[in-house]
């Protein structure tokens, strides 16, 4: 397939709201069930050793008409939330059989509740991950977690989930990772043969896809991006930071690219490289992702950062380790985890000399010529500084 | 709408002799707090819901409560500059207010409410429960300061219940994490007898704070669980709880409202007695603390009293049978952590407001909800809408801040107030025909 194959089905999956890929997954496989997770992090290695499709619910963007959801929260809310109630009051999410919903904040927390009590029929869990990260402490309590959700689930799918189910399916997620990041070091390497609209949508496929069929779509795109001539322009690097919950709309990341910006990393879709290294295949299975998870996983403002003296430091190394020339923080309105952590960020970054630019968008931003200009001004300076 | 002409604002406020004792409680926990540095006295840091007020008294820390001293500065009018300070040294706008009054108050010098220097803290406790926001802040705090950060992570009650799990993860970070970096940083050894002394105080007060909130169950109430409310939690959810100074408190704030419910008097405000008690309510949300008596007046203006409220319950559901216990010592301070109020999960929270109604038998409820707290405010109108469903009770919304006095309209709160009170009444006036 060539890139533009590749990437027209990629924004077909994006565009669908229905979520009809789910739904053909579904008629494939008559006995498996969907599991739907929220930003940031599920271990979906369990998920699938379950027979079950996990599939990422990342918010209605901005092609959603948002009419029951606003009813369900305050102006000073983000709209992930409502968006994400819009699709299940209207039907969107039917498909799904159960819904999780990751400790990443308040709102998202108490989303569980509401869940709870607007789809009783759905299996609904708040699946709390450790802000400690002490193998006998945050991990105990953490493997145990996973233990619950691996025996709901085994219970949902009528058959216990076996280590050696769950070490296949640590090993198929392994595997993704690895082309993942083979993606993101071409990016960083040749940043115009994988524009970030692209990458983005590739990432977005694997939140409906079922796993194998992502890595293989993206091993196909890898090889036709290096086959394909694209033009270098002289755009400035950059790393963009913030966007790990609500979803900027894709015009966005186009605008960030057409005002001069090459976007080499970012926290786009975490879960797809939350984990570092590679999950042990051997062993016992949910120590392994336990530790994992304590010891080898991305810092995100939703973590806690137990080390002042690290604050900041996975960003810094972001920018380093892809070449960046600058940051782009880019949160959605309310959102605390981001924008109380962005201050924190930035005095990093003050400290390595590393510019930087800020600004807020929601899922449903519409016009865009204010970010361009910001974006295509802090390029510009970029550009100026270096020369 | 039969409406009680509105009394003139007082220029003198009214109090009883608890409120003068905790006043003099709070100013001398200020002064002590502002001499600590120079004394040699070593300092923490840490939030109300959730603290472990008897555990850091073992190790003969002075107590700083970071909300506290925001929600002192909003009541004295200092908070909104303190806000804009923190505005113009990065903060977004979108964000709590309650961490960027302690910015602002800490890059201007950290001079407290009272007037009186906060001191630089030896240790920031952060007992992450029932708020994310929490995390962020003392990560924001730590920035400022050398000083240790102890993580207290405390799990989220999704399904309405305390789990084994969750109860021993608690209990281990006590005993692996807090204890043992609390007793490097204040050199003072961990002794559980003194720390089941100070629970045994607490249970005292917990008993008399659960008479007291419970007395609302009478008709006319002698007090108000709410406005009032503040007031008798102030103790208990802070640096007292666990002294003999809150059990004396809490001994004479009772013997006041036995004293009112014998003569059959409803709360005081701040002036004067209540007068006829026209509507019953129980309000979930928290307070604003920048109009606090402006918004307090709009309700005992009208004959309207707050029976039951959830924010006395962010420090402790003490009424659900909580207290803490000298002979569970480790597991008593984790089932604290874990059963505070933002810490239970929507549904659970349903359920207690309903029970609030039916219990006290409350007219309505109302929600305040705060632009600065998600914890308590994501999910508030479903919440509405699911309680007035099951009781069958009118529900009314408005929305405030915090500290933050941009967000207090005093003139679209009274509207929608009015408007509330005049379904109220016509209901009854159905009810009655």
């Amino acid at each position: 397939m060539t890139v533009q194959e590749i990437v027209d089905r990629c924004q077909a999956l994006f565009d669908d709201l229905d979520f009809n890929a789910v739904k053909d997954w579904k008629a494939a496989n008559p006995a498996g069930k969907a599991i739907g997770y929220l930003p940031i992090y599920v271990p979906r290695e369990i998920i699938h050793a379950a027979g079950m499709l996990p599939v990422g619910i990342f918010g209605g963007g901005d092609q959603l008409e948002v009419i029951h959801g606003d009813a369900y929260y305050q102006s000073y809310i983000c709209r992930i939330p409502r968006s994400t109630i819009e699709l299940g009051l209207t039907g969107r999410l039917d498909s799904l059989d159960g819904m999780l919903f990751p400790s990443i904040c308040d709102v998202i927390r108490n989303l569980s509740g509401m869940w709870q009590l607007l789809f009783k029929d759905k299996y609904v869990k708040y699946f709390d991950l450790p802000q400690t990260y002490k193998d006998d402490i945050g991990g105990a309590f953490y493997i145990h977690e996973m233990q619950t959700l691996r025996e709901d689930l085994g219970k949902l799918a009528g058959r216990e989930i076996a280590d050696e189910d769950l070490q296949n399916s640590i090993a198929v997620y392994n595997e993704n990772r690895q082309v993942i990041n083979e993606l993101y070091q071409m990016r960083a390497k040749q940043p115009w043969q994988a524009p970030t609209s692209e990458i983005y949508l590739l990432l977005r496929a694997g939140m409906v896809l079922p796993v194998e069929e992502h890595t293989q779509m993206l091993r196909g795109y890898l090889a036709a991006a290096e086959a394909e001539e694209r033009p270098q322009r002289d755009n400035c690097r950059v790393v963009v930071n913030g966007v790990f919950c609500e979803q900027p709309p894709l015009g966005l990341i186009k605008s960030l690219e057409m005002a001069g910006c090459y976007v080499v990393d970012d926290d786009f879709l975490l879960i797809t490289r939350w984990l570092i290294d590679d999950v042990p295949t051997t062993g016992d299975p949910m120590d392994n992702l336990s530790k994992a998870f304590l010891h080898h996983s991305a810092a995100t403002s939703a973590k806690f950062e137990p080390d002042k003296a690290d604050k900041g430091k996975f960003l810094i190394n972001q920018v380093r380790n892809s070449g960046a020339e600058g940051v782009v923080f880019a949160a959605p309105s309310f959102c605390d985890p981001a924008l109380l952590d962005r201050p924190m960020l930035q005095e990093a970054l003050n400290r390595d000399d590393i510019p930087f630019t800020a600004f807020k968008y929601a899922e449903n931003t519409g016009q865009m010529q204010a970010i361009r200009e910001q974006a295509g001004t802090f390029a510009d300076s970029i550009k100026l500084w270096s020369a | 709408m039969n409406k009680a002409a509105p009394r003139k604002p007082s220029t003198e406020v009214i109090k009883e002799a608890s409120m003068l004792k905790q006043k003099v409680m709070i100013d001398e926990n200020f002064t002590r707090l502002s001499t600590a540095n120079e004394d040699g006295r070593k300092v923490v840091s840490t939030f109300v819901p959730g603290n472990l007020n008897e555990l850091l008294m073992c190790f003969d820390l002075d107590r700083n409560f970071p909300e506290i001293n925001a929600l002192q500065n909003g009541m004295r009018k200092k908070s909104g500059r303190l806000i804009m300070e923190a505005e113009r040294n990065g903060q977004s706008e979108d964000v709590c207010t309650y961490v960027k009054s302690d910015l602002g108050m800490i890059e201007q010098g950290n001079i407290g409410p009272t007037g009186e220097k906060l001191p630089d803290p030896d240790v920031l406790l952060l007992s992450y429960t029932g708020c994310f926001t929490f995390m962020k802040w003392f990560e924001l705090v730590r920035e400022r300061y050398d000083c240790e950060t102890i993580m207290l992570h405390v799990p989220y009650q999704a399904d309405g219940s305390i789990t084994q799990n969750m109860r021993d993860y608690v209990v281990k970070q006590l005993k692996d994490d807090v204890i043992p970096t609390l007793e490097r940083v204040s050199g003072v050894k961990f002794d559980i007898d003194r720390l089941r002394q100070y629970l045994r105080q607490s249970q005292k007060a917990e008993d008399d704070l659960v008479w007291i909130l419970q007395a609302a169950k009478n008709k006319p109430s002698p007090i108000d669980a709410f406005f009032g409310g503040v007031y008798y939690i102030g103790p208990i959810f802070t640096a007292f709880r666990g002294t003999e100074a809150a059990t004396e408190y809490y001994q004479t704030l009772r013997g006041e409202i036995e004293q009112r419910l014998a003569e059959g008097l409803g709360p005081v405000t701040p002036e004067g007695d209540f007068g006829k008690e026209k509507f019953r309510l129980v309000v979930e949300g928290t307070p604003n603390y920048t109009n606090f008596r402006e918004f307090w007046k709009m309700f005992y203006d009208e004959g309207a009293v707050v029976v039951a409220s959830t924010y006395t319950k962010v420090g402790g559901v003490y009424d659900l049978g909580f207290r803490h216990d000298p002979d569970n010592p480790l597991k008593s301070l984790a089932d604290y952590c874990l059963g505070c109020y933002t810490n239970l999960s929507l549904p659970a929270r349903i359920k207690m407001l309903c029970n609030y109604i039916d219990d006290y038998q409350a007219d309505g409820l109302l929600v305040n909800s705060v632009k600065s707290c998600n914890s308590f405010s994501a999910g508030q109108l479903l919440m509405l809408r699911e309680i007035e469903k099951r009781t069958g009770k009118p529900g009314a919304f408005i929305e405030t801040d915090l500290v933050d006095p941009r967000y207090f309209s005093a003139a679209n709160v009274k509207n929608r107030m009015e408007s509330y009170f005049q379904m109220l009444e016509q209901k009854s006036a159905t009810q009655a025909a």
